[in-house]
Parts: C-alpha cells; sequence; structure tokens
C-alpha cells in the first residue's frame, strides 16, 4: 500500500481554519440556545390540546425534528460535508424508512380498519 | 507503525478514515434505534384507547435532563474548536463540563427516576370489576368529556407483602392524586409538576384485578419500550462518557504534542458520536415524557 504519511496540513492553512472555527463558535452558542428554548417550547406545547392526540403528536414531532435537523446541520457539520458522508446517508435514510414502511405495513389492516 | 489518514484525507474520499468510519457507524446506529422506534410506534398504533399511559413520567427532571444534553453538545464542539485553535486548557475545560453533564445525566436517569417508578405501583382493574372502582376511576366522567376510560389504579402500594404473599388478599394503596379526585377536571390532563401520592388509601382486591406490579418494563408495552429506549439510550451516555475520560488522559496530551490536529480528529469524531446520542434523546423526551 502505498498511503502517504500522516502530516499536519500546511501551517498557513491550519491558521486559515483556526480563524474560520473562532467565526463559527458564536454560531455554535446560538444553536445551543436556539435549541434550549425549543425544549421549553416543545414542553409547552404538550400542555396546549390541539384537539386530538394524534395533532399533538404531529407537533410535538415537527418541532422535535427541526430541533434534530438543527443538531445534524451545525453540530455535525451536515450543512457542509464531503459528498461520501451524503451518500452514506441517503442509504441510511433509504433503509431506516423501509423499516417504518415495514412496520406500517404490519399495523395496517385494510379488512378490519 | 503509523495509521494512516488520521489526519490527512484520502484522495479517493476525500476524508480521514474515522470520519467515515464514525458515519458509517452512527449510520448502522439510526437502524439500531429505528428499531425499537417503530417497535413503539407499533405497540402504541395497537394500543386500545385508554391502555397506553400518559403522565407517569417526571417532566421537569426529563426537561433539565434534555437541557444538560444539550449544552453537554455544545461544550464538546467548543472543547473540539478549542483544540482547533491549539488552546489545551480550553479544551480541558470544555471537555471536562461535557463529561460532568454526561454524568450527571446519568446519575438523574439510574438514580432518580428509574428507581422512582421501581417504587410505584399499579393494578389493572378485571373489566367486570370496573364499576365497583368507578370512585377512583371516574370513567362516568371521562365518557362525558369524551376521553379514554381508566383501567389503571396507582399509587404508594403500602402493603408490599401483598405482591408475594398469596395469603394477603389486597392490595392497600396511597392513591395517586389522579384516583383520589377523579371526576375533577383538572385531573383530566397530566399536569407540569407532578404530584405526590395521596393519603387516602385504597383496598383493592386481588380477586378483581387483572394484572399488578411495580412500574417495571413488565407493567406494560409503554415501560418496556420506555426502560428498553432509555436503557440503550444511557448504555451510549456511558460510552461516550468513558470515551471522553480517555481524551482527557496523559496519552491523548501526547496525541496533542505530536500532532494536534489528531486529537482534534479524534474530538470530532467523538463529538460526533456524542450530537447523535443528543439527537436520539431530542425524540425519546416527548414521545415518552410527554405525548
Amino acid at each position: 500500500m502505498n498511503n502517504p504519511p500522516d502530516i499536519s496540513p500546511v501551517e498557513h492553512e491550519t491558521e486559515e481554519y483556526a480563524h474560520e472555527v473562532r467565526r463559527h463558535v458564536r454560531g455554535y452558542l446560538m444553536v445551543g440556545a436556539t435549541l434550549l428554548a425549543f425544549t421549553a417550547i416543545t414542553v409547552a406545547l404538550s400542555y396546549v390540546n390541539f384537539g386530538t392526540q394524534k395533532a399533538n403528536v404531529a407537533v410535538a414531532l415537527l418541532v422535535a425534528t427541526f430541533k434534530a435537523g438543527l443538531v445534524a446541520a451545525i453540530f455535525m457539520h451536515l450543512s457542509a460535508e464531503k459528498r461520501l458522508i451524503y451518500r452514506i446517508l441517503i442509504f441510511t435514510g433509504f433503509f431506516v424508512f423501509g423499516l417504518f414502511w415495514l412496520t406500517y405495513l404490519a399495523w395496517y389492516d385494510p379488512i378490519h380498519r | 507503525m503509523e495509521i494512516p489518514y488520521t489526519v490527512s484525507a484520502r484522495r479517493d474520499t476525500g476524508l480521514w478514515n474515522a470520519k467515515v468510519g464514525i458515519w458509517l457507524f452512527l449510520a448502522s446506529e439510526v437502524m439500531l434505534f429505528g428499531g425499537l422506534f417503530s417497535a413503539y410506534i407499533f405497540l402504541r398504533l395497537d394500543a386500545a384507547p385508554g391502555d397506553w399511559p400518559h403522565g407517569l413520567l417526571n417532566v421537569p427532571v426529563g426537561t433539565m435532563n434534555t437541557a444538560i444534553l444539550i449544552a453537554s453538545s455544545v461544550t464538546v464542539v467548543l472543547a473540539w474548536a478549542a483544540l482547533k485553535m491549539r488552546d489545551l486548557t480550553k479544551y480541558r475545560i470544555y471537555m471536562a463540563i461535557t463529561i460532568l453533564c454526561g454524568v450527571t445525566f446519568l446519575v438523574v436517569k439510574l438514580a432518580y427516576e428509574w428507581p422512582q417508578k421501581f417504587d410505584h405501583f399499579g393494578a389493572f382493574i378485571k373489566e367486570g370489576a370496573l364499576e365497583k372502582y368507578e370512585p377512583y376511576l371516574g370513567n362516568k366522567h371521562l365518557l362525558e368529556e369524551g376521553l379514554p376510560p381508566r383501567k389503571e389504579i396507582t399509587g404508594h402500594l403500602h402493603n408490599k407483602e401483598a405482591l408475594k404473599d398469596p395469603n394477603v388478599k389486597e392490595y392497600e394503596i396511597a392513591l395517586d392524586p389522579v384516583y383520589a379526585d377523579p371526576t375533577n377536571r383538572k385531573m383530566d390532563r397530566p399536569h407540569f409538576w407532578p404530584m405526590p401520592a395521596t393519603d387516602k388509601i385504597a383496598t383493592i382486591e386481588k380477586s378483581d384485578v387483572k394484572y399488578a406490579t411495580m412500574f417495571l418494563p413488565k407493567h406494560s408495552s409503554y415501560f418496556a419500550s420506555y426502560f428498553t429506549i432509555t436503557g440503550l439510550h444511557g448504555a451510549h451516555v456511558l460510552g461516550g462518557v468513558l470515551v471522553f475520560c480517555y481524551m482527557m488522559l496523559p496519552a491523548s496530551t501526547r496525541i496533542y504534542r505530536h500532532n494536534p490536529e489528531h486529537l482534534a480528529n479524534r474530538v470530532e469524531v467523538a463529538g460526533l458520536f456524542w450530537h447523535f446520542v443528543d439527537l436520539v434523546w431530542i425524540f425519546v423526551f416527548p414521545l415518552f415524557y410527554l405525548l
């Protein structure tokens, strides 16, 4: 195998990157605060009666999905990642969707419902 | 021997190896938790009206734990950023806070929340005897309100020997507030602040009980999925904490001295795992505590 040895990136590139990171730290703190705020919102909304239990579940999951999206996009750097990672995640999404689809098929009974 | 591609990117993937590794691992984790969540959905959709419990968990404590986990997600990314800026002291501080958050989360879960459940009792009443316990259940009131009926009476079990001794013919329960005042409209829906068991004692004959148990996994599909999912999640938190502890050891400092990017990348990978654990909790919290 002709793997190149591990080396530190070029000095000035590291510097540039560190500068970029410093800029991002503020963003991380903002996202953290937003997540905390939305946690409070989730709790508050759960005591609001949206008519049916299903509607309440939908609202709570919507907020949760938004929060999860923030964590994935910002903390996990998915907003700007290499193509390979997205490819892995497309497969994951496909299979997890399939899994939930199977669950739905197992539950769905066209005769009795 | 030097392990290749711990810092520099491979030409074909465009990434250092651990990054690809952790994402593949997280993909498998999605399937693991996905399976359990789909089991939860399946059990819940098939539960008869009134069979899926609400308001049995401590919401303020759950909210606090959610906040702790979110805070730790912020500190771990700040620890990583500190390494990128080559500030080892700051890195150690943020890492220590992250570990502290993780440990607090686990302690709250294992030393407070779970034991509290293990000490709570519920008796499911037989269909034919529901009428007899109507003063505790208040099902006529619920029917008028268009709400699902209550089939279980919960509270603090006074005579614990009743669980094992067949000669004890009844359960004596210090009732939860809902059953002490079942027709009170304020009791129709769960409260944010948990209310302690009242001093009103109900005597429930064993012959009227379909099934009685403490709040253990065997209590219901709800608690079975609650303990399974939060248990697995807790194991992940523990795993994360152990990895973070390793990253505070002198061995990690040596890596930093040798090549700071190497440690930064390790922290990034461990951080990705930690954020995933946080992400799972973001769904666990509303599904079990609130809905």
